[in-house]
């Protein structure tokens, strides 16, 4: 038997020409909505217990509209949610907090939200109590306390009792990352004892290693179901498409005239990122090895081209440059409409995260003599760790450890 | 409807446990926390019972107590203030709580409810209140109190019913939540809570037939104030009107329940 069937699911937001013709619908007049907007449609999949289910797509694909109907807080429009078990959800922590009662009364009220009795609560004080490790403030006003501190407490309630579907967003990261590890082997250690995941999250790293299946939504309807690896792959070649044509599109307008400066006696045509068999990617592993590829179309007769760029950190930290110049590979007495094609092979031995390419066009070995073209977020990639163990940090430095007495 | 009543006893504890925490919560930061509940109101009548009790004293026939103004305020207020809270908060109950009512699953009906009770609550402080006040100023309680309790239930009834209709009607079109309060002030001073009845012209009489409070606030004087046993069968109209109004309620909020997150 399934834990959770979805069939032929559907939502539709509706509006009426005027909500008094919405009202006149619950008294049963034949009132029609003038509009129906469609965000779900013909959703369709089961569940078994034990399963691990991620469930990825982009911004608007509808995947909280879905999880919300799961959970029980939207209606669906057509088709039918069967679940046979009790379902908790971590989308929002602390939703229904007081902040002038202490957190064990917030306990008690959040608790009770979820359906518990004053006696299952009072059983389950403890334990709560104990995981959520705030000390004596646990009797203090929740104003009173750090946002860490509210969701620790938030999180030991929603996962007090082990429910038999857990709903996790994932980009809510629960405090320090002591609380994330302790967090997560909590919910690891619930899918030991057979509750069913639901995870939703953008992290390709976390979809593979917790998940066991993966379900991709775009537009509103499922487009793929199946093994992480595979569906993550097919999302990211979905992105980059859409990635590539939006940068195409900036780079005819004028939202581009931020990013990119310069003379014009050069410009760049593209650049993009591709992994060792000359694929396009967006994510990368880290120790990947990868080529930057960087077209250039020269537009008049210049003596030198020096070709240079920079990884940047999502906090624009430049993390890395370097240019042809250093390279020792700089072209000297280009004519008009030549075009040329860069190819930086490096390995990506980064920390996890994301980062920006910027790249220039310039004589000598910097941009301030003379600047064709400078392009700033000319491109962005997230590392993530698959094979490597555990580090911390911007890049990635192996050791071999020894140890001596 | 039988489903509605099983889930709010499953919800019992949560129930509980917001009226607490409601109630503790005003506590918590304030000096006199729960008090301003009952300070809030004996002001008003200390205030109404200051500028009007030369003007109106007079013409409060049937009682001798020299404090009989401030005694008809008082029942008067108790009845009203009751009303008037639980439509005030039912009208913006689900507005409130939308955030939570989009994000958990829980029966939604527990939010009426907790209203009731939380306003049930600030009723008893006031009433006990008042009697402390009554007999300072010389009316001792009575017997005839005891009518007080399906008075209560009438006019809890007649307020859930009209606060439930306005408060499913105001998610969906706000105007509503505009406009009650402006009606429910019309509505009070066009009930005797702060004139006595026989100042109202007898031509204007008739009208107040049409008030489903008047029966109401008019037995809480005939109550507190004459000690006497209130007119029955005027009440039982209004307690009618109050079923009627509270099943339309509930069947409004039934059928809006699903749409009222859409549009939240």
């Amino acid at each position: 038997m399934s834990l959770l069937t979805v069939n032929n699911l559907g939502k539709a937001y509706r509006v009426y020409a005027s909500e008094l013709q919405r009202i006149g619908r619950w008294f049963g007049l034949p009132t029609k909505p003038s509009e129906e907007h469609w965000v779900l449609k013909h959703i369709s999949f089961s569940i078994a217990p034990g399963e691990a289910i991620g469930i990825v797509g982009q911004n608007g694909a509808g995947k909280s509209t879905l999880l919300k109907m799961i959970t029980g807080t939207l209606q669906p429009t057509e088709g039918r949610i069967q679940v046979n078990g009790r379902i908790a959800a971590i989308l929002e922590l602390g939703m229904g907090f007081t902040p002038d009662l202490t957190g064990r009364q917030n306990v008690y009220h959040a608790a009770g939200l979820m359906g518990f009795g004053a006696e299952q609560i009072r059983q389950a004080m403890p334990d709560i109590e104990a995981f959520a490790e705030i000390g004596e403030y646990f009797d203090q006003a929740v104003r009173t306390y750090s946002s860490g501190m509210q969701m620790r407490v938030a999180f030991a309630v929603a996962t007090a009792f082990r429910p038999d579907i857990l709903i996790v967003d994932e980009a809510l990261a629960v405090g320090d990352s002591y609380f994330q590890h302790k967090s997560f082997e909590r919910i690891r250690e619930f899918q030991r004892l057979g509750t069913t995941l639901l995870i939703v999250s953008h992290d390709r790293g976390s979809i593979q290693s917790l998940c066991s299946r993966a379900i991709l939504l775009e537009h509103g309807t499922v487009i793929k179901d199946g093994a992480p690896e595979e569906v993550m792959d097919y999302y990211n070649a979905i992105i980059a498409a859409k990635e590539n044509a939006t940068v195409t599109v900036i780079q005819r307008e004028d939202g581009s005239v931020q990013t990119r400066s310069g003379s014009g006696e050069a410009s760049i045509r593209s650049v993009s990122l591709h992994n060792s068999v000359g694929e396009p990617i967006e994510y990368v592993q880290v120790g990947e090895s990868v080529s930057l590829k960087i077209d250039v179309q020269v537009n008049s007769d210049i003596p030198e081209l020096v070709t240079g760029y920079m990884l940047k950190d999502r906090l624009g930290q430049t993390v890395f440059g370097t240019n042809t110049h250093h390279l020792g590979c700089k072209m000297e007495s280009l004519a008009a409409g030549q075009t040329m094609q860069y190819r930086f092979d490096f390995e990506a031995n980064l920390g996890v995260g994301s980062y920006s390419v910027a790249v220039a066009l310039h004589t000598t070995d910097n941009h301030i003599a003379c600047n064709f073209e400078w392009q700033d977020l000319a491109l962005v990639f997230n590392v993530v760790n698959v094979s490597k163990t555990e580090f911390v940090g911007l890049a990635w430095l192996p050791p071999t450890v020894e140890n001596s007495k | 409807m039988l489903e509605l009543f099983k889930s709010l006893w499953d919800y019992r504890g949560f129930v509980f446990s917001s009226i607490h925490n409601e109630f503790s919560a005003r506590f918590a930061r304030s000096r006199l926390g729960g008090l301003w509940m009952i300070i809030n109101p004996l002001a008003q009548v200390a205030i109404y019972a200051l500028v009007l009790s030369n003007v109106l004293a007079a013409k409060l026939p049937g009682i001798d107590n020299k404090y009989a103004y401030a005694l008809y305020l008082m029942a008067g207020m108790l009845a009203w203030s009751l009303f008037s809270e639980i439509i005030g908060r039912c009208l913006t109950l689900f507005i409130d709580q939308g955030n939570l009512m989009k994000k958990m699953r829980f029966p939604r009906i527990t939010l009426p409810v907790i209203v009731v009770g939380s306003s049930l609550l600030n009723y008893v402080l006031l009433f006990v209140a008042l009697l402390a006040v009554f007999a300072m100023l010389g009316q001792w309680p009575h017997l005839q109190m005891l009518w007080l309790i399906p008075l209560t239930v009438a006019v809890t009834a007649l307020a859930i019913g009209i606060g439930l209709i306005l408060g499913v009607l105001n998610v969906f079109i706000r105007d509503v939540g505009q406009v009650v309060p402006i009606l429910l002030q019309v509505w009070f001073w066009f009930t005797p809570v702060v004139y006595p009845v026989n100042i109202i012209p007898e031509s204007f009489r008739s009208y107040m037939d049409m008030n489903p409070m008047f029966p109401i606030v008019s037995a809480y004087h005939d109550i507190l104030v004459y000690a006497k046993t209130p007119d029955i069968q005027q009440i039982a109209v209004t307690t009618a009107i109050a079923l009627g109004l509270m099943l339309l309620g509930l069947f409004m909020f039934r059928r809006a329940a699903p749409e009222m997150v859409d549009v939240l």
